[in-house]
């Protein structure tokens, strides 16, 4: 009994510890952003603000160009996240259902294109879209991240585990293969589409790389981007940045708290076989 | 309702696996037909192909004197039952029902007016608003039936609609589907692994082995006068048994068997099949129905004595299976069915005779019927 006892503090103590490390700076940031002084550095470090303000909340909105980069971000969030849910599963469907030569080649070229880390991919897409006059356009921001990799081999993944006979059940009783996917496909494939759906939000909301590269004016920056450029050569406005930093991050909280059940649900079934 | 015909029905998978090597059947229109057999025999494969699920590599298939291969299953005027129920997840009992139709772009009133007497006949009326996953597995088979009743098709096709249920429902949906068949009068086609099933209700059953059609015929049929050693074995419960021996010329002609030996009067008319086989090896089959114990049954015309040993009995209530061993022959165990009033002992020997009509007998080699 005394042995469980400790392993139970031991165990208590360690998720606690890990609270900590994961909280720990996002509620620090969450002060700063309430904290009326600029030296937010000052030793001792206080954790509690002596003097609250929302102050830099409203700066962030009023001084910078805030507004705007929220219609970036949500625009090409909101896109991508449309976009992938709809041609990762179009291409899952087919990879996972239908029969056209080379298939298995053209996924094994997909799955090998994983292999290569995305930062290398950076020049040659600039190049591309360089060429297509698209840099600094939503063209040039949103085209690269339309579809994932990723993102078509969990919805294969998923529709693989569902069975055959419901496919023949819906071509007996006289669909095609699109209504097939379409209207006993994707309605089953509830979680897999949250999944999709979530991990593309998150992704493309917090992007920053790409749009840092492929924008060239302040009017076309998202809100990672900008609250970068808070960060100059001289100074660093930290109250503002930490302002302007649980903004961005409420959305993708209140995504993940509101959809927790299939974002649990989601990578749990892209795993496992029914 | 239609007539299926299936003329040289051939699936070869790839280069060089053959799942059906040439099947001839032909199902006359309102006919229940089970296809039967043991796994992997490619039962589920003649009726995919017949669905259109599976393409016919070659021969011909017929419905309602329309050639079909290359049509579409949603073409071919048929509805299928399948095995896991195939429901849906999604969408409630109605809408299951009418989906079909809806895609075949039915009128509303017609949809509601033949989805409801489908429910009717199979009480599921107050389950309509259901979801598949809100009923039990014998609820669900219903629906599954249902969907393809409401089609009105020419053809109904079952793959192995029961194996998912428990043994009462089972017998239970089996009553169902046969009350069904006479009701809509339609042509069926119902493929299982279980005999009793395809005997109790096909009006016809095809047996298959291997992708070969063994038989077409009637289940008694089946029963009485199998075509080969396979179809003996596979069709009645418990199976047939199997003695090997060889015919010999002494007064009459004579089965023997190690210690078994009986006589095969003239009168039966099997000597002219069995002269050939004289002096060489052949199987002997008995239904364990056809042995009597010679101390309690004498109203039958039964063969001479034979010795037998008791070695396991299994009492099932209304009648006992009694596995033995012929004198002589340990290593090889046979099945006789007695009433359960005769209650046998283990070990016991006792003395039994054969049903003197009810002889069978197969080639060795070909494991075709002689006589």
């Amino acid at each position: 009994m005394k042995e469980l006892k400790i392993q139970r503090i031991l165990f208590y103590g360690l998720l606690l510890l890990m609270t900590i490390i994961y909280m720990g700076p996002f509620l620090f940031s969450l002060s700063i952003s309430f904290n009326a002084e600029q030296d937010v550095f000052s030793w001792p470090i206080k954790l509690i603000p002596e003097k609250w303000t929302l102050a830099n909340y409203q700066r962030v909105w009023q001084d910078l160009p805030f507004g705007q980069w929220l219609f970036n971000s949500v625009a090409i969030t909101l896109i991508q996240t449309l976009t992938n849910v709809f041609f990762a599963s179009l291409a899952g469907f087919a990879f996972a259902r239908l029969e056209f030569p080379g298939k298995n080649i053209i996924f094994s070229v997909l799955l090998a294109s994983l292999m290569i880390p995305g930062i290398i991919l950076l020049v040659p897409k600039f190049i591309i879209l360089n060429e297509f006059h698209m840099i600094n356009t939503y063209a040039g921001l949103t085209l690269p991240g339309l579809v994932t990799v990723v993102n078509i081999f969990l919805m294969k993944q998923f529709f693989e585990t569902i069975p055959k006979d419901l496919e023949e059940a819906a071509l007996i009783d006289g669909c095609s293969y699109f209504r097939i996917f379409w209207q006993i496909f994707l309605p089953v494939s509830k979680p897999a589409l949250a999944a999709v759906a979530i991990y593309t939000f998150q992704g493309s909301w917090n992007e920053f790389m790409w749009p840092v590269i492929v924008t060239t004016t302040r009017e076309m920056f998202t809100l990672p981007v900008g609250m970068a450029f808070l960060k100059n050569e001289f100074s660093v406005q930290w109250p503002l940045l930490m302002a302007g930093t649980i903004l961005i991050s409420l959305p993708t909280l209140a995504i993940f708290l509101i959809f927790q059940k299939y974002f649990v649900q989601g990578v749990a079934s892209a795993g496992l076989k029914e | 309702m239609a007539n299926v015909k299936l003329k040289q029905l051939k699936k070869v998978y790839g280069k060089d696996v053959i799942a059906i090597k040439g099947a001839d059947v032909s199902i006359k229109d309102k006919e229940f037909v089970v296809l039967v057999g043991p796994s992997g025999c490619g039962k589920s494969t003649l009726l995919r192909m017949i669905a259109g699920l599976e393409e016919i590599s070659e021969g011909e298939l017929f419905i309602d004197e329309e050639k079909v291969n290359d049509l579409s299953p949603k073409d071919r005027d048929i509805a299928m039952v399948f095995q896991n129920y195939a429901l849906y997840p999604h969408m409630t009992v109605f809408d299951n029902m009418a989906f079909g139709l809806k895609l075949r772009k039915h009128k509303k009133e017609d949809i509601k007016r033949r989805v409801e007497e489908a429910a009717e006949i199979l009480g599921l009326s107050e389950y309509l608003q259901r979801k598949p996953k809100e009923m039990s597995g014998g609820q669900r088979q219903r629906v599954a039936i249902g969907r393809a009743l409401v089609r009105q098709p020419k053809v109904f096709l079952f793959d192995e609609p029961l194996s998912n249920l428990d043994a009462k429902l089972r017998v239970q949906m089996r009553i169902e589907i046969k009350r069904l068949h006479k009701q809509l009068e339609a042509t069926m086609i119902y493929v299982t692994h279980d005999q009793i099933e395809a005997m109790t209700m096909g009006d016809k059953i095809v047996v298959l082995k291997d992708g070969y059609v063994q038989q077409v015929d009637s289940p008694m049929n089946l029963f009485n006068n199998p075509a080969n050693k396979f179809v003996a074995g596979f069709i009645g419960s418990p199976a047939m048994n199997f003695l090997e021996g060889r015919i010999e010329k002494s007064n009459e002609l004579e089965f023997v068997s190690g210690l078994v030996r009986f006589g095969i009067p003239e009168k039966l008319g099997l000597h002219e099949k069995l002269k050939p086989y004289i002096g060489k090896s052949l199987i002997f089959g008995f239904r364990p129905e056809y042995l009597y114990d010679k101390e309690k049954e004498n109203s039958k015309e039964l063969s001479v004595d034979m010795d037998i040993i008791l070695d396991v009995t299994e009492p099932v209530g209304s009648e006992s299976f009694n596995y033995f061993h012929f004198e002589g022959q340990e290593d090889k165990t046979f099945c006789f069915r007695s009433d359960s009033v005769y209650q046998y002992q283990g070990n016991e020997k006792i003395k039994v005779g054969l049903d003197i009509n009810r002889l069978r007998f197969f080639d060795k080699k070909t494991e075709i019927r002689i006589a």
